[in-house]
């Protein structure tokens, strides 16, 4: 017996062994090639003017090129490998998003806001890097992977009708964008789930352990997005596989029962936090996947020049002087945990104060010493977020339903006057606006009435807009698009443009169910190329750079969405295809019965002279046929000599209309079988 | 109808037509407080000014006038009248030299009308003369049927709409006309133009071809020849000389050619205008083959928009053959039986067309009821014509309101709109039939007065 075991425990051992080599082996490859499959995740808070709290979670998965370890993956999702090498996706980003991002509040010249900020719905656009024509096909097949991935109405973007091809106007700036929006999808926790089973640890550890349904969603906002890069198939640049980045934004109203009790008299303060009181929940442990997993919270420009720091008097030295201690016990609020690094923004041109990040490592947190932060405010604060230039808005206009006009109207804010001296060089400042429009087809816009508004005052289209793309609309085919950079004076105050359209009328199929809600026009991109948000850190050492930080880096032109236009249509009696359909044909029967027996109707004496005829004659069809050659020959009609030959005449003739009906109804076979 | 007519009639030519012209200048100058340009009746997306404006838009921005879903019309019209519907005179109205240009359509329309109708009546009487029916049918009391047609066309409310709500069917209108008075007047070039360019500008005047071929072949207004041979029979003299010119293929010949002409022509001026555009096949595809599928579904006062808004898709395409077809089922008998009227069966074919086409407006039907004009003398018989006015007047009124409370109130339904659309269709039917029962009849009382003379000679 023990004979015979021994021999399989050395195999075992042997096997073992194998296998911890082979293990060791594959880890020192990876060590040496330093493309591993990464995995970080990030939470960032930012306490938002209007009493309440932004809460951005930042996932980034990131694999090494296909090449270099096949199609394994050990963190990254293979989902998302499989369709970025089947479809060969370069980009890719689709965001599903539930209420409106408030631009005047929430602010709009952050890295957070002009890339989290999304269209209401779905929006997904997508670059690929196949030959153009086979880019809508390849649109066509993603669509409906999404679609059955994040179970969502993604695959309605299939038809031509509703995706269309930006130019130039659209961030990514290449022929083979594809862009598609659905205004009116409804996003739940359905889209969310599969989303967090991209993740390593899902939402059973780490920071995705905060995604609290019910307080995510109970909020004024709440975007989930996921931004996918890859370099994978593209021979120039760098190889550096594919990044996936997922990252979900919401806006919640901190629970500040407390606080009005406390200040019922005092409305301005703000609520005071903790992650426990919005989300629920707290962190018990980061995943033990993830690379890095850090909480920040920022604290932006505007509220750091407000907050009265000890020595903010240093002025530009001041980031010498803001050591820990003194950052972050403040007279005017109070964090609960000590934070373990502190970053100041790197002084910009832009603004006079910078804004403060405040880093704590979930690391350490355990089961029994769960991590959490809050944030206790002691006397009221006020202050604005930095806006975009021009605070975008449009509307429409007209009533009836017959035609109406859409009007983008743009509007300053204070915040443009900053950077007036910084732009005007020469004197001559000018601004650029890029617009991207999409309208659907059933919106029958008429380009050649587009007219342009400057501080309320007609201007020449030709004065302001500087260049200007359109693809009109083709019925049940295509969207129209419209692309358009306008230059603006730097001093203007308002500017619109404006634009007419006739309201399409539909078959009755192609109306949705609830028909009378009306149409939605997506969003208008209002883009300012000249200006870009990106905020960088002071940071100690480069190697830790943490993905979101790298992010806020990122140079990205600011860019705000518009509101969706929601377009009533006149709707046809949905009750009536038959009816109308009997009752027109009856008319055409009318029209076409009645006619033919006018035209072929005799008068009695008529009647009576053609029965004297035939009565002297052998019929009167044999009459009617000869007089019908007698006309064909263009001869007199001459009296018919016999009988006999009359009939033989008539046979002969009825046999070749025998045939020929029958040679038809041969064809007719012949040709429908 | 007729009474209107003769009343109308008895005024002074020059006055009325003064008149008209001054009216339509004053409803130009109150363009913003009419906005005729955008109602349903006037503007089609065939004939719609907006759309024309949105095509030369386009060209000019060098993007295929045909690149989006809205214009539909001729490269040609574009090239003419495209510049027009951006000039501006400072202090006039947007589009006054476009207005003027559909004035000057209309007046120059009427005055064909008006000549042609002059040929009609000097023919009506050479043929009556031939029959010797001149004593019986008393001549004197013929009413000047030119002057008549012509007032009716300038003064009709279809045709001041249809010309100062800016759409393009007054120019339709006047080569449908030229296309009739070419062939009136045996002006072969003349009328194959105008036969080309109608073709070329709305598709459904190619089948006046076969009346243009009539009047060509035989003239104008001859009477039936066995009609002629059974009046001599009974006399027994046959004078060669009276005999009505037998149909002579010589001018359709010549006709035909010129036609392949001008036709080439326009072809290569469309494909030179679209050269960069994608060519002539695109030209067809939106314009003709827009006209044929019915694709736009936007409310005007046809029928067919609700039906194909409403029809199930599977039979789309059987019912769109139904229809069209229909057109072609009923030129054959006609020609058959009004052969010897060329002009009246362009006017019956006229009428169908505009009853039955995909996109109809009050322009088409303005054209038909100004030629009725000409067979005011022959048509004075006509059965339910006080009922045929009260109805255009009735429907002419009721349809924008049921427009507007359907489209702008939304407290009407699109049902009651199309209501009013089937009983337009319905009083031209009933025009149409009644017309050719008419005619038929008239036919029938100078047979009868030709069989029954010699009796009552010799009783």
């Amino acid at each position: 017996m023990v004979l015979l075991q021994r021999p399989h425990i050395l195999l075992l051992l042997i096997g073992t062994h194998q296998f911890l080599q082979c293990w060791i082996a594959f880890g020192s490859f990876n060590e040496e090639g330093q493309k591993q499959e990464e995995f970080s995740e990030e939470l960032l808070l930012k306490p938002l003017p209007d009493h309440k709290l932004l809460a951005h979670f930042h996932f980034q998965s990131s694999a090494p090129p296909s090449t270099s370890n096949g199609c394994h993956h050990h963190l990254f999702p293979k989902v998302i490998s499989q369709l970025v090498q089947k479809f060969r996706v370069k980009e890719m980003e689709l965001s599903f998003t539930q209420g409106r991002w408030n631009y005047e509040r929430w602010g709009g010249f952050d890295p957070i806001s002009s890339s989290n900020a999304k269209p209401p719905g779905v929006e997904l656009w997508a670059v690929f890097d196949v030959p153009q024509h086979h880019i809508d096909a390849s649109w066509k097949n993603l669509t409906h992977t999404l679609s059955g991935l994040f179970c969502a109405s993604i695959n309605f973007l299939e038809s031509t009708a509703t995706y269309s091809t930006p130019e130039w106007s659209f961030p990514p700036a290449s022929g083979n964008v594809r862009y598609g929006t659905l205004p009116c999808e409804a996003v739940c926790t359905e889209n969310l789930t599969p989303w967090l089973k991209l993740l390593p640890c899902r939402d059973k550890a780490g920071i995705a352990l905060l995604l609290d349904r019910p307080s995510l969603y109970r909020g004024f906002y709440h975007s989930q997005r996921l931004h996918l890069t890859s370099t994978e198939s593209s021979s120039e640049g760098i190889d550096s596989g594919i990044i996936l980045e997922q990252t979900l934004t919401v806006v919640l109203q901190p629970n500040s029962e407390r606080a009005v009790e406390v200040h019922a008299s005092e409305k301005h303060i703000q609520p005071s936090w903790s992650l426990s009181s919005i989300f629920g929940k707290q962190v018990s442990g980061r995943c033990v996947l993830a690379k890095s997993s850090s909480v920040y919270l920022l604290l932006d420009r505007g509220l750091v020049a407000e907050l009265k720091f000890p020595n903010k008097e240093n002025g530009k030295s001041a980031a010498n002087g803001l050591t820990s201690e003194n950052v972050w016990s403040n007279p005017s609020f109070e964090l609960s945990a000590n934070p373990d690094r502190i970053f100041l923004e790197e002084s910009s041109s832009h603004s006079k104060s910078l804004s403060i990040l405040y880093m704590f490592q979930v690391e350490k947190c355990s089961e029994s010493e769960p991590f959490d932060i809050g944030l206790m405010w002691k006397v009221p604060v006020a202050w604005l977020c930095q806006q975009t230039p021009l605070h975008a808005s449009r509307f429409l206009m007209g009533s009836g339903n017959e035609r109406g006009a859409i009007a983008i109207s743009l509007k300053s804010t204070q915040f443009i006057e900053g950077f007036m001296s910084a732009n005007s060089k020469d004197g001559s400042c000018e601004l650029r606006v890029d617009v991207f429009q999409v309208v659907p087809w059933y919106v029958k816009v008429y380009f050649h009435s587009l007219r342009v508004f400057v501080d309320q005052q007609p201007r020449a289209v030709s004065d302001i807009i500087e260049k200007i793309h359109v693809s009109p609309s083709k019925d049940k085919m295509s969207p129209g698009v419209m692309e358009v950079v306008l230059k603006l004076p730097c001093r203007v105050n308002t500017a619109a443009l404006t634009i007419e359209f006739d309201k399409g009328f539909l078959h009755i199929d192609e109306y949705p169910p609830d028909a009378n809600q009306g149409f939605d026009i997506p969003s208008a991109i209002i883009s300012f190329p000249n200006f870009h948000a990106s905020m960088v850190f002071l940071e100690d050492d480069s190697l830790s750079k943490s993905p979101l930080l790298s992010k806020f880096q990122e140079k990205c032109p600011v860019m705000s969405y518009t509101e969706v236009l929601l377009v009533p249509l006149t709707t046809p009696d949905f009750s009536m295809p038959y009816n109308v359909i009997t009752i027109t044909c009856t008319v055409f029967a009318l029209y076409f019965g009645s006619l033919l027996n006018v035209l072929q109707r005799r008068a009695a004496e008529e009647e009576r002279f053609l029965k004297a005829k035939a009565a002297k004659k052998t019929g009167r069809l044999p009459l009617l046929l000869s007089m019908l050659s007698a006309k064909l020959r263009g001869r007199r009609r001459e009296p018919l000599h016999s009988p006999p030959s009359s009939s033989s005449f008539i046979n002969s003739k009825l046999v070749l209309k025998v045939i020929l009906v029958a040679g038809l109804a041969v064809g007719w076979q012949y040709f429908f079988s | 109808m007729e009474k209107v007519k003769k009343k109308i009639g008895s005024f002074s030519f020059w006055n009325w037509v003064i008149a008209s012209i001054i009216f339509r200048l004053i409803l130009i100058y109150f363009p913003k407080n009419l906005n005729l340009s955008s109602r349903p009746e006037v503007s089609t997306p065939l004939t719609s000014f907006r759309r024309l404006a949105e095509g030369y838009w386009l060209k000019q921005s060098s993007m295929s006038p045909y690149a989006g879903s809205m214009y539909h019309g001729s490269p040609l019209l574009l090239s003419l009248l495209g510049p027009l519907t951006i000039k501006r005179i400072e202090g006039q109205p947007n589009h006054l030299l476009y207005s003027l240009v559909s004035v000057i359509a209309d007046v120059v329309s009427a005055m064909l009308i008006r000549a042609t109708g002059k040929n009609l009546r000097l023919a009506s009487l050479r043929s009556l003369e031939s029959l010797d029916l001149v004593k019986q049918i008393k001549v004197s009391e013929f009413l000047f049927s030119g002057d008549i047609a012509a007032l009716i066309y300038l003064c009709n409310p279809f045709t001041i709409v249809a010309c100062v709500g800016l759409s393009t069917s007054p120019i339709e209108n006047m080569a449908v006309i030229l296309c009739l008075y070419g062939a009136c007047s045996r002006l072969i070039p003349l009328a194959a133009f105008g036969w080309v360019i109608a073709t070329h500008l709305s598709l459904y005047p190619a089948i006046l071809i076969i009346p243009v071929i009539f009047l060509l072949g035989c003239g104008p207004d001859s009477p039936p020849r066995k009609l002629f041979l059974q009046r001599h029979q009974q006399k027994e003299v046959l004078n060669q000389s009276k005999l009505p010119p037998h149909f002579s293929w010589g001018p359709i010949i010549h006709f035909a050619f010129w036609a392949f002409l001008w036709s080439v022509y326009v072809l290569v001026l469309c494909g030179i205008s679209l050269k960069q555009f994608g060519g002539l096949w695109e030209m067809f595809k939106s314009t003709y083959g827009f006209i044929l599928t019915v694709e736009d579904l936007s409310p005007n006062i046809g029928v067919l928009w609700y039906f194909f808004a409403e029809v199930f898709e599977f039979f789309r395409n059987f019912f769109l053959i139904v229809f069209h077809v229909n057109i072609l089922f009923m030129i054959l008998p006609l020609a058959i039986r009004l052969r010897h009227r060329p002009c009246y069966l362009a006017f019956v074919y006229v009428t169908i067309c505009s009853m039955l086409k995909s996109y109809p407006s009050v322009g088409d039907s303005a054209l038909y009821l100004g030629l009725l004009g000409w067979f005011v003398n022959e048509l004075a018989d006509m059965q339910f014509s006080l009922f045929l006015f009260c109805g255009y007047v009735g429907v002419s009124l009721l349809s924008p309101v049921m427009h507007n409370l359907w489209i702008w109130r939304g407290t009407g339904n699109a049902n009651f709109y199309f209501a009013t659309a089937m009983v337009y269709a319905c009083l031209q039917i009933v025009l149409v039939v009644e017309g050719v029962s008419a005619m038929l009849n008239h036919d029938r009382k100078l047979r009868n007065l030709i069989i029954s003379r010699p009796q009552d000679a010799k009783s």
